[in-house]
């Protein structure tokens, strides 16, 4: 029976490739000169020719929107979910209740592990089989209870009437299938399209997404479309059939902010305009900001706050939405003191403790708290998980302010400590089945100084070359040109012991702390290996008494020097990465997204903990990153890099308030701010265009493919950097 | 891909120049030579004399340099010389025998993908039920249980059920059909059970892997009918690492077939090569060598370039 099902695949897919281009469809059945898009009962008319990024929608006269009758689409009823794991079962949603009603944007904010995706995948029935479990709740979509239905009822309503859309768009699509066939199949299965009508909505879709050259690309395979357009591919695949709820998992954390910006506003428009309610899953409280209408907060497998974004946003009615809020470094306030954090970590949903689960860390934590508080409606209308919601509402509880405000730094602006000249590294690739040799200009005349005591921030999109900024200045890679000074000496020419020597004096520490430690080495031989290998302890006693007081700096207990790197949570982890750089007393250290895998609320103890670490001990750092907001909080000056090139350098406050170089501003225009007033009141993002490939960066200005102000004298030749005003640099024309 | 092609192919002739020096001097660093084997090998006497006259016969009293000069000529025109042995041209030979080795190989491909493909696909579809269970005990039991044995089994059991014994005597398939199959498919079958278990499991773990891929969820949430998700989104993916272990599997059954073939009783490449090696028959082991080689870098040629057809990654890059 299967043998016979495979022999008919096969020669169904020879029969499909065999047939040549089938008939087109007349995209045009109006005849007026519009191209139109069909979606159910509606239709969308986009203007001909298209024109990237320009959509114009038309909605049927006398046709009511679908959202404006608040008529319920989903609502989720007390549901648990539970998996099977060595470790014993983990209860990953409990007690769940969640409604969407049609049109409307709902966010599901909170913590790495709070039960999210998971809630999602319940409501798409695609949890795995062997180990999930629901042992009870209800899903009720459009009157139908989902979890009642048999699969192939589950199956007719995937795709059809809810869709989703992953985080990672670079493994989402299937990889040896066409673009094509991949947003037609859903409109073939559900629709009953021919394969010609299929290919002419598929490529209407593909140019509702903005995807330029949409005929053509149908024909091509995932890897050959970048990642944003990758996810634009997804965003079509959801919109296919017209769907009434599409539930987007992080649908823009793997993407770059410029990116994300172009995603999302494509999202909420469409959303807007179809009527296609949204639940968005995230953990950037901006987003939510900008384009929810309701917020769900959930902490450790529960629903702790729910209420209108506004609501949320100025007046939260749960200690741990106050926390993190307050936690996240901001773009829109004046920055300068010490982040405030919620201390602690979330339980482990394995062994979750009675009661409230926030307790740990809860500043307001009282007697009652040992029992579990019940959702009340809050004076703001919303829901709160807290005994002490009204004490909240009635202004008798703020989350405590932080310590004392950081002293400015004043780094003294004599010799650098570290001087980057000219720095330029080239890498040969071969790529293809042809060994075509191509040269990626991964960096190209980088030149900034870092001062003793001083932080300079490095911030670009991915692939701009930051990080092989960071491997230079380290000596992991060689550079091409240029040369990197530290105290006055060059590294680049430095022979192997005076580059051991200098190697005590530059550390690093890397994005990942999971895979830049030694799974097989304990805590303490992590932080202790430099202090042995550059005999800097005399014996094994002095080493382990000092790793002690090494894991103290950064905040750990010393008994976790016996634990291995998996048994510690990735905030825990960070730190020992930091506490081994401390190990050789460095005077400088290289931060590669150090911060920008972990939690906003452990993100927070982090660069607190960089920061006292720097006064304490005059240290300098090159903090790598890509969150502009991070970086305004920890950097004094900051560098801002476009494919391989400097493109402005400025003190802090300069490059904040007054952006100069037309990329800067873009970058700060396109991150949102975690304020909904602000947000919704800012006209709709407009950016244009993709990071273009490092092997062939457009010549003149790099940036000239998505400059606003480009024109013909950029493309004429690079611009250099210069000094625009005092101790400000742009590398622009125009300013 | 034309060009990849090409550079590919051009490729091959390094490779097989590489074997030729390897085979040749291995050869002829193991003391004695055919001439021994044959005069004296039964203990006749025979003087110093004839066999030196047999050495210069045979061109073996050349400088090794010469002689290797003398082959690579001949390899180069395709003329890879006679046998020592039964002074026959080694073409002649392993044509004889090719013809029958390269019809079992092809026939326990077949039997090995049939079988294969649908235990592999349900074991991974039902993992950890009872059908893989039972799939997973054939497939250890295939590792387990060496081809000659379970050839001998088949034999045994056509004797004592049937009464009735394969047939001796090749037939070419384009002479008599019935009779070729009736001694070729016993030999397939043995060979093609142990090959299926190898094929089986791999297509279960890659099948398993890839039902875990991210792009089979999305599969799942577009509503794809899941005996698509399956044929269409998991096996053509599965597939890919299968296709190597087919490829080598069929390039080491041209020559590896010792033992079946002695089982059997059929005259094959694996059976010459034993006797050429027990003959000491310089030339013919060459031969067969080069042949072999020959095999294995074209089965892999067309591994690779059935790779780039299936996957785009690897066509347009
Ligand atoms: N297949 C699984 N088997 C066992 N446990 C799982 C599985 N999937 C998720 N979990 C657990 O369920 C809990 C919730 O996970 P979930 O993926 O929903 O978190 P999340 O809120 O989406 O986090 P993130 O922000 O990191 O995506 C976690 O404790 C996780 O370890
Ligand atoms: S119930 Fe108690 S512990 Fe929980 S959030 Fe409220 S005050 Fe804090
Ligand atoms: S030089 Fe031209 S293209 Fe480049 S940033 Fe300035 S205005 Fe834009
Ligand atoms: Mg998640």
């Amino acid at each position: 029976m299967f043998l016979a099902s495979w022999i008919a695949a096969i020669l169904a897919a020879a029969a499909r490739f065999a047939k040549s281009h089938p008939e087109r469809r007349a995209v045009n059945r109006e005849g007026d000169g519009y191209m139109r898009l069909w979606l159910g009962r509606y239709s969308v008319k986009i203007a001909e020719p298209m024109s990237e990024g320009t959509i114009v929608y038309d909605r049927p006269a006398g046709e009511e929107t679908r959202g404006s009758d608040g008529r319920e689409l989903l609502s989720v009823t007390d549901l648990h979910v539970q998996f099977e794991t060595s470790g014993g079962v983990v209860r990953a949603v409990e007690g769940l209740s969640l409604r969407v009603r049609r049109g409307e944007i709902v966010a599901v904010v909170g913590e790495s592990g709070s039960g999210k995706s998971v809630t999602a995948l319940s409501i798409m029935r695609l949890l795995p089989r062997h180990t999930a479990r629901i042992p009870s709740g209800r899903i009720v979509f459009d009157g139908k209870s989902l979890l009642d239905l048999d699969d192939e009822g589950m199956r007719e309503i995937r795709g059809r009437d809810v869709s989703m859309i992953f985080q990672e768009p670079m493994t989402s699509l299937n990889p040896i299938l066409t673009i094509g066939l991949q947003i037609t199949e859903p409109l073939q299965i559900h629709l009953g399209m021919d394969d010609g009508a299929a290919r002419a909505r598929a490529v209407e879709l593909m140019r509702l997404v903005g995807i330029p050259d949409a005929e053509r690309r149908l024909t091509q395979y995932p890897h050959q479309f970048s990642g944003g357009m990758r996810q634009r591919v997804m965003i079509a695949i959801g919109l296919a059939c017209n769907p009434k709820l599409i539930i987007a998992d992080e649908p823009t954390t793997a993407l770059d902010v410029t990116i994300q910006a172009q995603i999302l506003e494509l999202m909420r428009d469409l959303s807007r305009r179809l009527d296609i309610a949204l639940i968005i899953i995230t953990h950037n409280l901006g987003i939510v900001a900008r384009y929810a209408d309701r917020v769900v907060v959930m902490y450790a497998a529960r629903r702790v706050e729910e209420g209108p974004a506004e609501a949320i946003f100025h007046r939260p009615r749960h200690p741990y939405t106050m926390g993190l809020l307050r936690s996240v470094p901001r773009l829109d306030r004046p920055r300068g003191e010490k982040l405030e954090t919620i201390e602690g970590l979330p339980p482990n949903l394995a062994h979750a403790p009675p009661g409230c689960r926030f307790a740990p860390r809860c500043p307001h934590a009282i007697a009652a708290c040992v029992s579990e508080p019940p959702l009340v409606a809050t004076d703001t209308g919303g829901l709160s998980a807290c005994w002490r919601a009204d004490e909240i509402a009635a202004g008798k509880i703020a989350w405590p302010a932080a310590g004392a405000a950081a002293p400015a730094v004043t780094p003294d602006r004599g010799a650098p400590l570290l001087a980057v000249r000219g720095l330029t590294k080239h890498f040969a690739v071969r790529s293809g089945l042809r060994g075509v040799r191509g040269l990626v200009r991964a960096v190209e005349d980088v030149s900034f100084d870092v001062h003793a005591g001083e932080t300079v921030g490095l911030v670009g999109e991915s692939g701009c070359g930051k990080t092989t900024v960071g491997r230079l200045i380290l000596r992991l890679e060689d550079p091409t040109a240029g040369e990197v000074r530290l105290d006055g000496e060059d590294l680049v020419t430095a022979s192997a012991a005076e580059l051991t020597a200098m190697r005590r004096r530059v550390q690093v520490i890397f994005q990942d702390p999971y895979s830049s430690l030694n799974p097989r080495m304990t805590v303490g031989q992590i932080v202790g290996e430099p202090l042995s290998v550059y005999r800097i302890e005399p014996n094994a006693a002095a080493v382990r008494e000092r790793v002690a007081r090494l894991l103290g700096q950064v905040g750990l207990r010393p008994e976790l020097a016996g634990r291995y790197p998996h048994q510690l949570s990735g905030g825990q982890r960070q730190r020992v990465g930091i506490a081994r750089a401390l190990a050789m007393e460095p005077r400088f250290i290289v931060c590669d997204e150090a911060v920008s895998a972990l939690d906003v609320s452990i993100q927070g103890q982090i660069i607190n903990l960089l920061e006292e670490l720097q006064r304490s001990y005059d240290l300098a750092y090159l903090f790598i990153a890509h969150d502009l907001a991070v970086v305004r909080h920890i950097a004094s000056r900051v560098v801002v890099m476009y494919l391989g090139r400097v493109m402005e350098i400025a003190d802090r406050d300069a490059i904040y308030r007054e952006p100069l170089h037309p990329y800067t501003r873009l970058l700060l225009d396109a991150a949102p701010v975690p304020d909904p007033t602000v947000e919704k009141a800012r006209a709709p993002r407009l950016i244009q265009g993709e990071l273009p490939s490092a092997l062939a960066p457009p010549a003149g200005c790099v940036f000239h493919t998505r400059c606003p102000m480009a024109d013909a004298d950029c493309r004429a030749a690079v611009p250099a950097l210069r000094e625009v005003r005092p101790g400000h640099l742009a590398a622009c024309i125009k300013v | 891909m034309l060009r990849y092609t090409v550079s590919r192919i051009l490729l091959v002739i390094p490779t097989l120049i590489g074997v030729a020096i390897l085979v040749f001097f291995m050869l002829r660093v193991v003391p004695g030579d055919v001439v021994e084997v044959k005069l004296r090998g039964d203990g006749g006497n025979v003087s110093q004399e004839t066999i030196e006259q047999e050495r210069r016969r045979l061109g073996l009293d050349k400088p090794l340099l010469a002689q290797f000069g003398d082959w690579m000529v001949g390899v180069a025109t395709l003329d890879l010389g006679t046998s020592m042995w039964t002074d026959r041209p080694v073409i002649e030979e392993i044509g004889l025998r090719l013809e029958l080795s390269l019809q079992v190989a092809i026939m326990a491909t077949i039997v090995a993908v049939l079988i294969a493909l649908p235990l592999g696909t349900l074991a991974a579809l039902f993992r950890d039920t009872w059908i893989d269970y039972v799939v997973r005990l054939l497939s250890i039991g295939g590792l387990a249980i060496p081809s000659f044995w379970f050839g001998m089994l088949i034999m045994l059991t056509l004797l004592q059920l049937f009464g009735w014994l394969p047939p001796i005597t090749f037939t070419p398939l384009y002479v008599d059909p019935m009779a070729n199959l009736a001694q070729l498919v016993w030999p397939a079958l043995a060979v093609g059970y142990r090959y299926a278990a190898v094929v089986a499991r791999m297509i279960r773990s890659s099948l398993l892997e890839v039902m875990s891929e991210d792009y089979i969820r999305t599969a799942r949430a577009k509503g794809v009918f899941e005996k698509l998700v399956v044929s269409r989104h998991a096996l053509r993916n599965a597939l890919l690492p299968t296709i190597t272990v087919i490829g080598l599997e069929f390039a080491f059954l041209i020559g590896g077939l010792v033992v079946t073939e002695q089982v059997f009783n059929l005259n094959g490449i694996g059976k010459l090569f034993v006797q050429s090696v027990s003959r000491n028959d310089f030339t013919l082991i060459q031969g067969m060598v080069m042949l072999i080689a020959l095999f294995y870098v074209l089965v892999n040629l067309a591994v690779d370039l059935l790779y780039a057809a299936l996957d785009p990654r690897i066509r347009y890059r």
